[in-house]
């Protein structure tokens, strides 16, 4: 090619190439980053925006006080939710269930994980496509189904003593956040070299020993990961508790069903401190994660030239 | 001794038929094959990893074919070490004496007397993220032999050397054989290995087990040239 000089251009069929190849990569480059940031913008945009509102809302509330800056503090939206018993129930009752959720989770996710990971049986791939069900299930489907199984035996006759109350919290946060717990278990021990229990085995060690002493040791950093994880879910998780434990104030009021009473009666206000709460929870919680499952991550990317 | 009497086992898409083995007591032997001939599959058996769907595994004289691979007491080092990361050299050294229960001071003193025959005593209080290969193979080495067993397997214990590590842990590889008269199976792809270890040499050839004559060094020399230790495709 190079031994037919282009006339027009001067530039020989190779320099031409050569010439498309590079503004090519930086149109694909180029074009791919915009598209991406469009997305990150949003999400950034969705956080300012509730943070911008609050601090509106406070600001002209201040103006018509005397002392601008004491009422800046104690009379913006967030301030008042938090003073607001309902709310401070409601952030207990979150605390408390998430976290009794996310232990639920990591206690079924641990055997569970394992098993799908280490030990080959007929159907394992249905087993482990079955579980993806509680993650894909539209979230009220999973409350209707709760309570449709409540009204059978055995479970109809401790129904009573759960449906629609606190305990209802817990199953509906765990039925969803124990699905994500055992995908993020079957990962991590997919990733641990199963040569290290079989070793552990020859030298003289029983399964579980095995298991207790080599693997589960090396497996800390993702059982972090699993219950930070179902944690956030639970937080999070709004339709099934709905359905299946109502959303009686002071009773089982966790803070997705306070933001969603609070927009019920208008308050948006109170919504939007009650969702900055939320997302600073869910913040602390997403940098937990990410540094558990990836301490030193940084830089190791594959660059391409 | 090992003894395998008619061996049958399935390994994925080929299966070995009616493998013979014998391996006196004491003696060093290394079995050779292709990359996927079933080497692995057979050093599985032996240690109790892979089930036999026929024939017997006699070890020292045992018949272990059922036996669970903790009951077996064969000393196990895998091509990658497999280390247990979140315990330190000292604690990989002592796993064995720890499961079989063993008094503390009696660990401490075998755990250094084992240091010292790998050359790792100055690595005793690390963590294995951060050693060399060398060295991982090293206290890999002595974790398998930390309970004395009679029988010791190798799976390619030297493939993932550079040169030089190669040549210190086959020196150490020929020092144990010297000290411990452990009956050892080493399994491998090279000739090099072979000739310089083996007491007896077999080869696994389209599923079948053959008695090679061990081959004088010096015909080997220029047939490792050819086989590179590190599969170009892999890089």
């Amino acid at each position: 090619m190079s031994d037919f000089p282009d006339l027009k251009s001067g530039l020989t069929g190779d320099e031409k190439r050569a010439c498309s190849i590079t503004i090519a990569n930086r149109a694909f480059v180029v074009s791919f980053v915009l598209i991406g940031a469009t997305y990150i913008l949003l999400i950034l945009g969705m956080l300012i925006a509730d943070g911008a509102y609050v601090f509106e809302q406070s600001k002209s509330k201040a103006r018509k006080s005397p002392h601008f800056w004491a009422s800046m503090m104690s009379d913006n939206p967030i301030a008042v939710s938090l003073r607001d018993p309902k709310i401070q129930y409601s952030i207990w009752l979150s605390m408390i269930s998430c976290t009794l959720a996310a232990i639920l989770s990591v206690l079924f996710a641990v055997p569970l994980g394992y098993v799908l990971s280490r030990i080959p049986f007929r159907g394992r791939n249905f087993v482990d496509a079955f579980l993806d069900i509680p993650i894909v299930l539209p979230p009220l489907i999973v409350g209707l189904s709760l309570l449709i199984l409540f009204q059978f035996a055995p479970f109809k006759w401790v129904a009573r003593s759960i449906v629609y109350q606190i305990p209802a919290v817990i199953l509906a946060q765990w039925a969803v956040s124990c699905a994500y717990a055992v995908r993020t278990m079957k990962m991590t021990f997919d990733q641990i070299n199963p040569r290290c229990e079989q070793v552990a085995i020859s030298l003289g060690c029983s399964r579980f020993q095995a298991f207790s002493w080599v693997t589960f040791p090396e497996a800390r950093l993702g059982l972090l990961t699993a219950f930070t994880l179902a944690w956030a879910r639970s937080l999070g998780e709004f339709g099934p508790l709905l359905i299946f434990a109502g959303a009686t104030r002071m009773k089982t009021e966790v803070l997705s069903t306070s933001v969603f009473l609070e927009m019920n009666v208008g308050n948006i206000e109170g919504a939007v401190a009650v969702s900055l709460l939320m997302i600073f929870a869910s913040i602390v919680v997403l940098m937990i994660t990410r540094y558990a499952s990836n301490p030193s991550a940084d830089g190791k990317a594959a660059v391409l030239p | 001794m090992i003894c395998l009497n008619d061996v049958s086992v399935h390994a994925g898409p080929f299966r070995l038929e009616g493998i013979h083995l014998v391996i006196p007591s004491g003696d060093y032997a290394v079995l050779m094959g292709k990359t996927g001939a079933g080497k692995t599959s057979l050093l599985e058996a032996i240690i109790g990893f892979k089930a036999v769907t026929a024939g017997t595994i006699c070890l020292a004289g045992r018949d272990v074919t059922r036996e669970n691979p903790a009951l077996r007491g064969i000393g196990y080092l895998p091509q990658d070490g497999a280390l247990f990361s979140t315990m330190t050299v000292e604690e990989n050294l002592a796993f064995a004496l720890r499961v079989r229960k063993v008094d503390k001071r009696r660990i401490v003193s075998r755990v250094r007397d084992l240091a010292e025959l790998m050359g790792i005593g100055q690595l005793l209080s690390r963590k294995p993220h951060g050693l060399s290969g060398g060295e991982r193979q090293r206290v890999a080495l002595g974790r398998a032999l930390a309970f004395e067993p009679s029988i010791l397997c190798l799976d390619e214990p030297l493939s993932a050397l550079d040169s030089e590590m190669r040549e210190q842990i086959l020196q150490l590889l020929l020092t144990i054989k010297r000290m411990k008269g452990v009956t050892t199976l080493h399994v491998t792809h090279d000739l090099g290995e072979a000739a310089r270890l083996a007491d007896r040499l077999f080869r696994l050839v389209d599923g079948k087990v053959e008695i090679a004559d061990p081959i004088p060094a010096r015909e080997v020399h220029s047939q490792r040239e050819v086989q590179p230790s590190v599969d170009p495709c892999s890089i």
